[in-house]
């Protein structure tokens, strides 16, 4: 159920962004899903790719300071106020969000959403028992 | 009537000669013969080395590895038969262990700046002290400054022995001393409006700071200063030249280190501006290849190497200073006969000195090393601000100490930083930076971008 997630230091510069994703490109590796948290020095780039060992080493190699995170890909029923029910069962339990991105899936009309929570394993069961969606991290590689 | 018409004027006439022929505090020892001279140093030299043979373990072995006995120092030129002293030995020796006193006898500590691993403690008895007024009093009144003086001190009181030292002997000088330490620009210019300051003491940089912000305010034709006493950082004629048109004052260049003594060890005459006035009756001066240590000739450009000759508390031999200069030992037209030292241009090593506070890179690796517990990749870029020095750190974000959230990473951003500012005793900025903006070299790392302008 965790899904490995690749997470990038970046320098505030122009260029940078653009560097990481070409040099993933050249290597043939795809994004599934993205996300930039970022202050005025630094960023933290978060990546959810189809070959994390592959780019790990790849962008390691370039120089880039790499590390990997296991966050949870969750299905969001595609309704409104399917997102707030999510985190509904999330706050109940009193299950903490370190943060969260969205992306669309190709092949569906359902959103995915990423969460990074501290207390996974607490997580993965309260929403499996409410009957939500969480994709295997096969599914999310091949997305 | 005409008896009091005469006095004045007498009196004014004495006046406007004191601005052309300035006092020489101590005319027995600032103007002997070079023969005398050195006939005093000779006893003094001999007295000092048995004393510490004597009396401090440490010296007393090195000399003992260097197989030289204080009874083997007959000349001047014996001096270099003694091993050197450097900064590590006094570290290696903090706090007190070089004393030459019991403790009973030290009235005074003084340590330098930096809290991580590595400080050095400097003591002084009663006779120091009064010998450091002395000393101080001399380049003091070779600037230009008297009883008639209103001195402003800028410079930090505290462990810093520049305050302290320009204090005492701006009050044995007799001028009306007003302790401002450094630092609150707006309440120097207030004081120098209410109370008259004539004689402005500080860092060049601060000087050049003050003297923007006077301009600035307007309140240039309201100062009465004439005379600005500056050191502890390196500083060019064209700074000089600033500085005297933005204060409307005469600026001489003083020199001295807390290993040796505080300010004092040399300090320029207003006649000349042509080199400092060494107090070589105090303190016996070399010059020396860096790279060899050979000794070199008057006139010859190398590092500085000082002998303390009556210092009691923490005497030193053959100190190196790192700082490069070249002695002249040709009268001045100021009268005085002690040779005179080239502003110091530059060290042999790797310290720097930023808004007036000595930095050495290493301090920066300590601190790092203790927050990664690995050899860090760090650089430390100096540049200007306006006038001012300024040092941005750039530490380079390692897969050890990366995480993936943000909350963490700012806050080891800004323990990072208060770590390093306590260390260094000076406000920084701090940039977080990918690996390879810190360029790898073979062999010793450049750990250091100074932008700033050449200082000759």
């Amino acid at each position: 159920m965790k899904v490995k997630q690749l997470s990038i230091f970046l320098e505030n510069q122009s260029g940078r962004l653009a560097e990481v994703t070409g040099t993933l490109g050249s290597e043939g590796i795809n994004i599934r899903a993205l996300s930039l948290a970022d202050t005025s020095g630094f960023g933290i780039l978060r990546l959810i790719v189809n070959d994390i060992a592959k780019a790990h080493d790849v962008l390691h190699g370039k120089g880039f300071t790499v590390s990997e995170t296991d966050v949870i890909a969750v299905e969001v029923p595609d309704r409104p106020g399917g997102l707030a029910s999510i985190l509904r069962i999330l706050g109940d339990k009193e299950i903490n969000i370190e943060y969260m991105y969205a992306f669309v899936e190709k092949s569906s009309q359902n959103a995915v959403v990423i969460f990074r929570i501290e207390n996974v394993d607490q997580a993965i069961e309260a929403l499996q028992a409410s009957g939500v969606r969480i994709l295997s991290s096969k599914e999310v590689y091949s997305l | 009537m005409w008896i009091v018409a005469a006095n004045v004027l007498v009196g004014s006439l004495l006046e406007g000669m004191g601005s052309a022929c300035e006092m020489i505090w101590d005319r027995e020892h600032e103007c002997m013969s070079r023969r005398n001279l050195e006939r005093l140093q000779l006893e003094r030299l001999k007295e000092t080395v048995r004393r510490i043979y004597d009396r401090v373990p440490f010296y007393r072995q090195k000399m003992d590895e260097a197989g030289v006995r204080p009874s083997e120092i007959h000349s001047l030129s014996d001096v270099r038969k003694l091993p050197f002293t450097v900064k590590d030995d006094m570290r290696a020796n903090y706090p007190f262990n070089l004393f030459a006193v019991p403790m009973k006898e030290i009235i005074r500590i003084h340590s330098s700046s930096g809290t991580t691993g590595t400080p050095t403690a400097v003591g002084y008895t009663r006779n120091d002290l009064d010998l450091w007024a002395e000393l101080c009093a001399r380049f003091i009144s070779a600037a230009g400054v008297t009883s008639d003086d209103v001195a402003q001190v800028a410079f930090g009181y505290g462990l810093f022995t520049g305050g302290f030292g320009l204090h005492y002997g701006l009050e044995k000088v007799g001028a009306a001393v007003i302790p401002a330490s450094a630092g609150n620009t707006q309440r120097h210019l207030t004081l120098m409006q209410d109370f008259g300051a004539t004689t402005l003491v500080g860092t060049p940089s601060y000087a050049l700071h003050l003297g923007e912000a006077v301009n600035e305010s307007g309140i240039r034709d309201k100062i009465k200063l004439r005379w600005g006493l500056f050191g502890a950082e390196p500083w060019t004629s064209q700074m000089r030249a600033e500085i005297e048109q933005k204060l409307g004052v005469s600026a001489t260049d003083n020199y001295g280190l807390s290993e040796v003594i505080g300010p004092g060890v040399s300090g320029e005459c207003e006649e000349s501006k042509d080199g400092l006035h060494v107090s070589e009756d105090h303190f016996l001066v070399e010059i020396v290849d860096p790279e060899t240590l050979e000794p070199l000739d008057y006139g010859e450009q190398g590092e500085l190497v000082i002998t303390t000759l009556t210092k009691e508390a923490c005497p030193v031999l053959r100190y190196r200073t790192r700082d490069i200069t070249r002695l002249n030992p040709e009268p001045c037209q100021c009268g005085r006969t002690n040779a005179r030292m080239e502003k110091v241009q530059g060290r042999t090593d790797d310290m720097l000195i930023v808004r007036g506070v000595n930095v050495f890179p290493s301090q920066v690796e300590s601190v790092l090393l203790e927050i990664e517990g690995t050899e860090p990749h760090y650089m430390l870029v100096l540049y200007k601000e306006g006038v001012m020095d300024a040092l941005e750190v750039w530490v380079e974000v390692s897969e050890r100490i990366f995480s993936d959230e943000m909350k963490e990473l700012r806050e080891l951003e800004e323990s990072i930083l208060n770590r390093l500012e306590n260390a260094l005793g000076l406000s920084i900025k701090l940039k977080l930076v990918e690996p390879r903006t810190i360029a790898r070299s073979e062999g010793k790392a450049k750990r250091v971008m100074d932008l700033r302008e050449k200082t000759t």
